[in-house]
């Protein structure tokens, strides 16, 4: 089953003769219940990718979308209540975005936003989301302290807990790893592998060797160009249509 | 050998004369601060009593104290606050969180800047061609703040949006993607995240709006009347008018009688600038990112 | 959460519909400033326009000296009342231009620490003193002062509220000035240092030119400041009408003679209407102040 359809996608900041082009002619699928990895150097468009998904695009001033999202088979850009599609789609960011208010708030918040008040409801949601998130055991004492004030890596650890409490289907991370110690990035990888029964997740990411552990299949992005799309062994090992490709994932640049 | 240069040692002359000689220019101007403040409480120390701040004036405004002008002031800065606060603050909102690069928030942009300008006496003859005449008002407390809440506005809103835009866009762009509404994001994160630096402006506003003359002049503000207000329909002294009315419109006052109003006054609106700049150190040592 | 059905995917709910009512709610608020000013232009034009179909002899208000209101043959010249202010603002930015530029150079470029702090709080002390505090220090201490110091029989004139005026103007300036000069990127002066120039000399040949208009801004605003003060001016001034030859003359200014006339007059009359006129040439005046200000500061002069 196909979960996410993009056709002739096409990525603009700005108007005129400033205008930048960040992604064009994008066309991929991603199917159900597979993490779909985008790798590629920076500057090539990923991130603009995501934010095209959700439709962050219409709260960033400058920002354009052309051409074909559908979620589910119906186009994103249809539907009358961008929040309600919004709360199907958990995004995790590179740095990690504890919010100003205590652990247990920060997960409970989308919970709360949706009108759930009562206590128990949300203790069981808080605990749930956080064990899977593998932080519950080092937080469970301290659920009053400032999401912002824990480390990078359980901060990021957080932010995975939140999007889960939106009880998504589509879970978007931004290259996560970014600013989270090696040991943490392990673990992270192993909750993500564990998610996928019950989501789809699109994994950007600026390590190659993490798209190779947890991906089923990879697209390289570069300069604004899907260059290619393969199973992500395919990618490593076998034959490439783009000497780019091979040259990217041996490290020859990025 | 290699010692300074003739040019060196000549720049460092320069140097110092430069900085001796602003020193100077900035203590020519923050002297008098001291200088007022040290005058006032000298000549005026000796009228503050518990009588003075409680009392009414008595004797044609000679003797007695000046209750019915402090507490009138008090209601003017309140009625003023109930209307200026969330017209700042929706306004600042605007700007901080909806406002897209056009021409209408250059506008919005540019008539705050000319609100602040506005002479104070503009500012009275609005009020007294709107409020208490256009909108029947007549001279009251009702018209007097409202007068007082136009002319103060900026205050808040550009205080307000100075600790909005401080809040970290990532926060933002984190709860929209949790499929948060804008106002939602509001609500949630922006403002508890900013209520101390708004209050901070308010406060600010609190202290200048208190010292206002010339805008409730005609508005609302009574020469003498011994009363205490009961509703906003009613007029009401002040302790900024008071100053003016015992300064220059009542013969015979006693001279240490002005100096103990303004004492009072100044002590006032310090008081209101003390907790303004202590609050927002407090805030800058305990930012939670 | 169940997907929605395709047919309507994303229905609007109760957080949709209470943000489109925030969003409106806070428009309004945002337009607030726009309305205010356009309302007092309107308002204080209502009251004021029936002086110009009246009674305006435009050349009797501009050239003439004479405003008596109150006499049998009342005339409404406006040149002392525009005399009176003009002298009063110039002087004070005699005082306050180099006081509040100097003020702010030592405060941004040279103080540091708990100096630094403290001036700027005592800055800021300054510009809280209510208008009507300073008026009543005109009429008292600086009166004083004047008569002993310069030994003239009444110390209230332009020198007493040009003083006055300065001082009051002098914080915003002051403020205004430091955030331009803050605004010169820290490259600059860190280029010029290794070319082995003294700070000073940074600041004068580097600092200074890069925030010139930052710098005309503040004192435009000054100058506002200094033209629209109704009540230190009205107490500090001496209120007589004059067009002033010395610095020891009383004067009486634009602000401070609606202030003092308006309580006397009845709704409707001419003078009423005629102080009401006044008020619509201060507001033009500040407007285009702060109009200027503003394009200065953008550095949109010269296209």
């Amino acid at each position: 089953m196909v979960k996410l359809s993009v056709r002739d996608l096409r990525i603009t900041y700005g108007e005129g003769p400033s205008e930048k082009v960040a992604l064009s002619g994008v066309n991929l699928d991603i199917h159900e219940h597979e993490i779909f990895g985008i790798i590629g150097p920076a500057n090539s468009g990923k991130t603009s990718f995501l934010r095209a998904i959700n439709r962050m695009d219409e709260f960033t001033l400058g920002m354009d979308v052309r051409g074909s999202v559908k979620l589910d088979g119906t186009e994103v850009r249809d539907w009358a209540n961008v929040y309600a599609l919004r709360r199907r789609i958990g995004v995790v960011f590179p740095l990690p975005v504890g919010l100003p208010m205590s652990v247990y708030d920060n997960v409970a918040l989308s919970p709360r936003l949706r009108g759930v008040r009562k206590r128990s409801v949300l203790d069981e949601k808080v605990e749930q989301c956080l064990t899977r998130a593998a932080l519950w055991d080092e937080v469970k004492d301290r659920l009053g302290t400032l999401g912002s004030l824990l480390s990078g890596g359980q901060q990021q650890r957080l932010t995975i807990a939140r999007a889960l409490s939106q009880e998504p289907d589509l879970l978007l991370l931004d290259e996560f790893s970014i600013a989270v110690d090696p040991v943490t990035t392990m673990r992270i990888e192993d909750v993500l592998v564990d998610l996928k029964q019950d989501m789809t997740i699109v994994l950007v990411t600026n390590l190659v060797q993490q798209a190779r552990r947890l991906a089923d299949r990879t697209a390289f992005f570069l300069m604004g160009e899907c260059v290619e799309i393969a199973e992500t062994e395919e990618l490593f090992t076998g034959e490439v249509k783009d000497p780019r490709t091979r040259d990217y994932v041996d490290g020859r640049f990025g | 050998m290699f010692g300074p240069t003739a040019r060196t040692v000549q720049d460092q002359l320069v140097e110092r004369r430069v900085r001796v000689g602003l020193g100077l220019v900035t203590a020519v101007l923050v002297l008098p601060v001291v200088l007022i403040l040290g005058v006032l409480v000298v000549k005026g120390g000796p009228m503050i009593s518990m009588e003075f701040l409680f009392s009414d004036p008595t004797n044609g405004m000679t003797e007695g104290g000046i209750f019915p002008a402090l507490i009138g002031t008090v209601w003017l800065v309140g009625f003023a606050l109930l209307f200026s606060v969330p017209v700042g603050i929706a306004a600042a909102l605007y700007l901080s969180e909806y406002a897209p690069d056009n021409w209408v928030t250059r506008a919005i942009n540019l008539a705050i800047i000319n609100l602040a300008g506005v002479p104070s006496i503009v500012h009275a003859l609005f009020g007294l061609g709107a409020f208490v005449l256009f909108a029947g008002f007549g001279t009251s407390i009702l018209a007097a703040s409202l007068t007082l809440a136009v002319m103060t506005l900026p205050v808040v809103i550009v205080a307000t949006r100075e600790s909005l835009q401080a809040v970290p866009m990532e926060f933002r762009e984190a709860c929209w993607s949790m499929g948060a509404t804008r106002w939602q994001t509001i609500w949630r994160i922006v403002l508890p995240n900013s209520i101390t630096g708004i209050l901070t402006g308010v406060i600010l506003e609190v202290s200048r709006t208190a010292g206002e003359t010339a805008p409730i002049m005609f508005t609302g503000a009574a020469f003498f009347l011994p009363f205490l207000p009961e509703s906003v329909w009613d007029q009401t002294m002040a302790m900024s008018l008071h100053l003016f009315v015992v300064s220059t419109q009542v013969p015979d006052v006693p001279e240490a009688l002005p100096y103990g109003v303004a004492l009072v006054m100044i002590l006032m609106v310090l008081t209101m600038n003390a907790l303004s700049i202590g609050f927002r150190m407090w805030l800058r040592g305990r930012r939670k990112w | 959460m169940a997907a929605p059905s395709p047919a309507r995917p994303g229905a609007r709910d109760l957080a949709w519909a209470g943000d489109k009512l925030a969003q409106g709610v806070i428009f309004l608020g945002g337009i607030s400033g726009i309305l205010l000013v356009i309302g007092i232009f309107v308002f204080v034009s209502r009251e004021g326009l029936g002086f110009v179909s009246n009674g305006l002899d435009l050349r009797e208000f501009l050239t003439s000296p004479a405003w008596r209101p109150t006499s049998n043959h009342p005339t409404f010249g406006a040149l002392a009342l525009m005399a009176g202010t003009a002298s009063v603002t110039g002087l004070a930015m005699l005082v306050s231009v180099p006081l509040s530029l100097g003020a702010a150079i030592f405060i941004g470029e040279f103080a540091k620490g708990r100096t630094r702090e403290l001036l700027k709080v005592l800055i800021e002390m300054l510009a809280a003193i209510p208008s009507v505090v300073w008026g009543f220090i005109g009429l008292t201490m600086m009166n004083e002062l004047i008569i002993d110091v310069f030994n003239v029989p009444v110390g209230l004139n332009v020198l007493n509220a040009g003083i006055i005026l300065g001082l009051m103007a002098a914080p915003i300036m002051t403020t205004i000035a430091e955030d331009a000069l803050k605004a010169v990127p820290d490259g600059y002066r860190q280029a010029a240092e290794a070319m082995g120039a003294t700070r000073w000399q940074v600041i004068w040949r580097v600092v200074i030119p890069a925030a010139k208009n930052g710098l005309v801004a503040a004192v435009l605003l000054g100058v506002g400041r200094g033209f629209g003060e109704t009540m230190a001016v009205l107490m500090a001034s001496g209120h007589s009408i004059n067009i002033p030859t010395s610095p020891f003359d009383s004067v009486r200014a634009l602000t401070a003679t609606i202030a003092a006339e308006l309580g006397e007059t009845a709704v409707g009359s001419e003078h009423y209407q005629a102080l009401f006129f006044l008020g619509i040439f201060l507001f033009v005046v500040t407007f285009a102040i702060n109009l200027t200000a503003d394009l200065v500061v953008r550095g949109i002069k010269n296209g």
